[in-house]
């Protein structure tokens, strides 16, 4: 019944003599779940561990006076999920001295619904800043908030920094607010000289209560909420949870819908690489290539606004399908505009690539090796620059992309560099997948009507937005409204990496690395 | 009747000065045009540094709690040693009383003097990017300035004088002939410009990225006039080595009497020179990415190199002759 990677996991489960309950591949598909008890669930880390299991997510939802919890794990497109129960005031293993990007997860878990890690490396705060008190869960069902009872929320002081000492250390705080148009998070260096020695974020000023936000809500507007987890992701992220929606309800998507979904997806993708691209230059003052691929993805976003009435798609996924249509004019028009860009793209990246001075700042700059990309669990266009060739489009394919064929560029050096040319090479593999979605769009109804959820179910959805794989948990009681929404944007995984590939680095270097990862403020603080 | 054409002359030094202050912004204008065409945009207009400017002059000043003193009166410092460092320069007539101090040391002192007070201004409120700007311009100019001494060295073996006149007189002297010291000399001289007035590749003027800041950094915290001031100050030295490239090579057709037909035809051909020169900078800067910080002591040793070279070329190749 189970896949391979499973049936393996659970047999290593016997010989280390952890039990585990019955693999169910009904309750979340396309992942198996296992049941694990909770004084296992370290020990059953450390065991798919061994097994070359990829963690992806952590999350609790309150179920009672106890907490439900899932950990989800993948390898080679096969998804498992670990499941438990933990009582309230029982305190749980943590995965964190494992996999290290269960860390903040699980720190996350602990602001918002008060659970208890022991043998956890970090016991700090993490997303609760001074919104809420140190008692105070929001997630709880028994929480009350009224944001107006409570006036204006004081600023975070006190969060205890890793500190460095010694001659000629220095630390320099830079943000929450910063000079450009970017979202705000605190960075602190400790540096000798112009080196880093060490970086360490502080995120979660764009919190936003984005899991409590979606309790209560119809699945159409806990979609809508989706949409804007992060804004630059709003398709993959309304697609994610509209996928959830649907396999939690074993809704059958008409076929045009879906095409039109995946055509939305890459239009994203392709727009925020090319912005990317232009950014990157920016940051080392190589304002030619910021100018045209800036130029490129204006006037690409403003095709999506013509044909799709939004510059970035935002609300056009709906549960039952999207909620607009094209002709075939337009489809020729995309079809043009795809091919042109092909050939425009390629011609400024290939100036780009021969560009020594760009060259020579870009590559071996904020290099993140293959193994500790396999740390981290490093996801998207950061992991395929490092070694690892994660993406759901072609691991685990669904539809439309399981009739679509196309390559996943891998790269191994792990530097900025790699992470620019990752992004131009899906550029293009995007703008060919665009041309075979559009040459071969079904004919039919764009939407069906979402049904009356009458049972309480649940149902995960795993789409590879622009960033990476996005992980959406989504569960619905008996009336058909949300009980508990989870989106785990790849932001999470790709936080971590940046701190560690920024070290050894200079100073004035960090802005192109940041931007080379380019993870979300929004879709990480929730 | 000596005494009055000795202050027309002073008249006529001050007015030089009044004119390179007045310009250096026009200059800046220029060459963010230039590079706007390059990138397929629409340029502000080249009054835009101006309106800038007075913007910043009638807006109020803002001081950090921690500001002392020295934070206050460094943009006027900063700006009053380069205006008389412009004032040294010679721009469109060589026959200046002004001339007797038209030395190139002064000149590479007065910059010397003005980066002091700008990387203690850096330092003064105590924030982080001031403090990082102030170090980094210490160490850009702990290699520039070597190197630019060395350049004048280097044309100062052919007129025999450190003065900016008198090698200026000799270089029209000589007519046009290209001699390798002088060819060394010159494209030192644009590389130790390139990093003393904060271009790409060293220093990117139009970053918003802190943390790659290095004249930028320097000036965060400063608001209003005293903004303008800093602002204004930066524009006259890119001017003034942009003078200093055309007038020490170039100089054919600067004005060597104080008859109108002669400041004219002066004013034209300087004015085409720095178009030309700041049309080459855009393009320059276009062409390149900045380069990581701890390039930076690489370029400024090529170009004490060169001088250098410049330098023993002469001593080789031209002294005997």
């Amino acid at each position: 019944m189970a896949d391979t990677e499973i049936q393996s996991f659970v047999n290593a489960c016997a010989t280390a003599n952890i039990p585990v309950g019955e693999p169910d591949s009904y309750v979340l598909p396309p992942a198996v779940v296992i049941p694990v008890s909770a004084p296992f669930w370290q020990r059953a880390a450390r065991v798919a561990q061994g097994c070359g299991l990829r963690w992806c997510s952590f999350w609790a939802s309150p179920v009672d006076e106890s907490y439900e919890l899932f950990c989800v794990l993948e390898k080679s497109g096969d998804y498992l999920v670990l499941r438990t129960r933990t009582g309230k005031e029982e305190p749980l293993p943590s995965q964190a001295p494992i996999y290290p990007a269960a860390d903040r997860l699980e720190r996350h878990a602990h602001d918002l619904l008060g659970i208890e890690f022991v043998d956890a490396p970090d016991s700090r705060r993490w997303t609760r800043h001074q919104a809420w008190k140190e008692h105070e869960f929001p997630l709880r069902p028994d929480f009350i908030e009224s944001l107006s009872q409570r006036g204006k929320t004081a600023a975070d002081a006190d969060y205890p920094f890793v500190r460095a000492r010694g001659r000629g250390v220095v630390e320099i705080p830079v943000g929450p607010v910063h000079a450009g148009t970017i979202e705000p998070g605190h960075f602190r260096f400790q540096a000798v000289g112009e080196t880093v020695l060490n970086l360490e974020e502080r995120l979660g000023y764009v919190h936003k209560g984005i899991e409590k936000l979606a309790v209560g809500r119809e699945p159409d507007s806990l979609v809508r909420l989706a949409g804007r987890v992060s804004g630059d992701s709003t398709v993959s992220h309304s697609w994610a949870a509209c996928q959830a929606l649907e396999r939690a309800t074993a809704f059958e998507v008409p076929p045009r819908a879906l095409c039109l979904r995946a055509i939305m997806a890459e239009r994203e993708r392709v727009a925020n690489h090319l912005g990317d691209i232009g950014a990157i230059c920016n940051d080392v003052g190589f304002a030619f290539g910021q100018y045209q691929l800036t130029r490129l993805k204006e006037t690409f976003v403003r095709t999506s606004h013509t044909i799709f009435g939004h510059r970035f798609m935002m609300d056009r996924v709906v549960p039952g399908g999207v909620s607009c249509d094209i002709d075939s004019a337009q489809i020729t028009s995309m079809v043009q505009e795809a091919k042109g860009l092909t050939r425009e793209a390629a011609e400024i990246v290939s100036m780009l690539e021969h560009s020594e001075s760009l060259e020579d700042r870009l590559m071996t700059t904020g290099r993140l090796t293959p193994e500790q990309a396999d740390q981290l669990g490093v996801v998207g266009y950061v992991g395929r620059a490092s070694g690892r060739g994660v993406d759901v489009r072609h691991d685990r394919p669904y539809a439309p992309y399981d009739r679509l064929k196309f390559a996943v560029p891998v790269y191994r050096a792990g530097d900025v560099a790699a992470r620019a040319k990752i992004r131009a090479d899906e550029i293009g593999t995007s703008l060919d997948l665009l041309c075979q979605l559009l040459q071969s769009v079904p004919e039919g109804p764009v939407k069906e009507s979402f049904p009356d959820v009458k049972i309480a179910c649940e149902g995960l959805g795993i789409v590879e937005g622009w960033r990476g794989e996005i992980l959406t948990y989504v569960q619905l009681d008996k009336d058909g409204t949300v009980t508990r929404f989870f989106p785990r944007d790849p932001s999470w995984l790709l936080w971590p990496a940046l701190e560690l590939l920024v070290q050894d680095n200079i100073v004035p270097d960090f802005p192109v690395c940041n931007k080379s990862v380019n993870a979300s403020y929004s879709g990480h603080d929730l | 009747m000596v005494d009055l054409v000795n202050v027309l002359e002073w008249v006529f030094a001050l007015l030089q000065m009044a004119l390179f202050v007045v310009a250096a912004p026009l200059f800046t204008a220029w060459i963010k045009r230039v590079k706007c065409w390059l990138q397929n945009r629409r340029s502000p207009p080249l009054s835009q540094p101006y309106r800038d400017l007075r913007r910043l002059f009638s807006k109020q000043v803002l001081l950090a709690h921690t500001a002392s003193p020295l934070f206050r009166t460094a943009p006027y410092l900063v700006f009053g040693t380069t205006v008389i460092a412009a004032a040294v320069v010679p721009l469109i007539a060589l026959e200046l009383p002004t001339a007797r101090i038209a030395d190139a040391i002064v000149l590479v002192g007065l910059f010397g003097l003005g980066r002091f007070f700008l990387a203690l201004a850096g330092l003064d409120v105590g924030t982080t990017f001031g403090g990082m700007g102030a170090s980094r311009e210490m160490t850009v100019g702990a290699l520039a300035e070597p190197a630019m001494l060395m350049v004048i060295f280097a044309l100062a073996m052919g007129a025999a004088s450190t003065n900016l006149s008198t090698v200026i007189h000799s270089m029209l002297a000589q007519g046009l002939a290209l001699r390798p010291s002088l060819l060394f000399a010159f494209l030192a001289l644009l590389l130790v410009g390139i990093a003393e007035t904060g271009r790409v590749p060293v220093d990117n003027p139009a970053t918003h990225l802190e943390l790659t800041m290095i004249h930028e950094a320097m000036i965060l915290e400063y608001t209003g006039r005293q903004l303008a001031l800093m602002e204004w100050a930066a524009q006259l030295k890119l001017m003034i080595y942009g003078v200093l490239v055309c007038n020490l090579f170039f100089p054919w057709g600067i004005a060597q009497t104080l008859d109108p037909a002669s400041l004219l035809i002066a004013g034209g051909l300087l004015s085409v020179k720095l178009i030309i020169l700041g049309a080459v900078l855009a393009v320059a800067e276009g062409l390149v990415a900045k380069m990581r910080f701890f390039k930076v002591p690489v370029f400024l040793a090529v170009a004490f190199t060169l001088a250098l070279v410049g330098m023993l070329s002469f001593v080789m190749l031209e002294s005997a002759s």
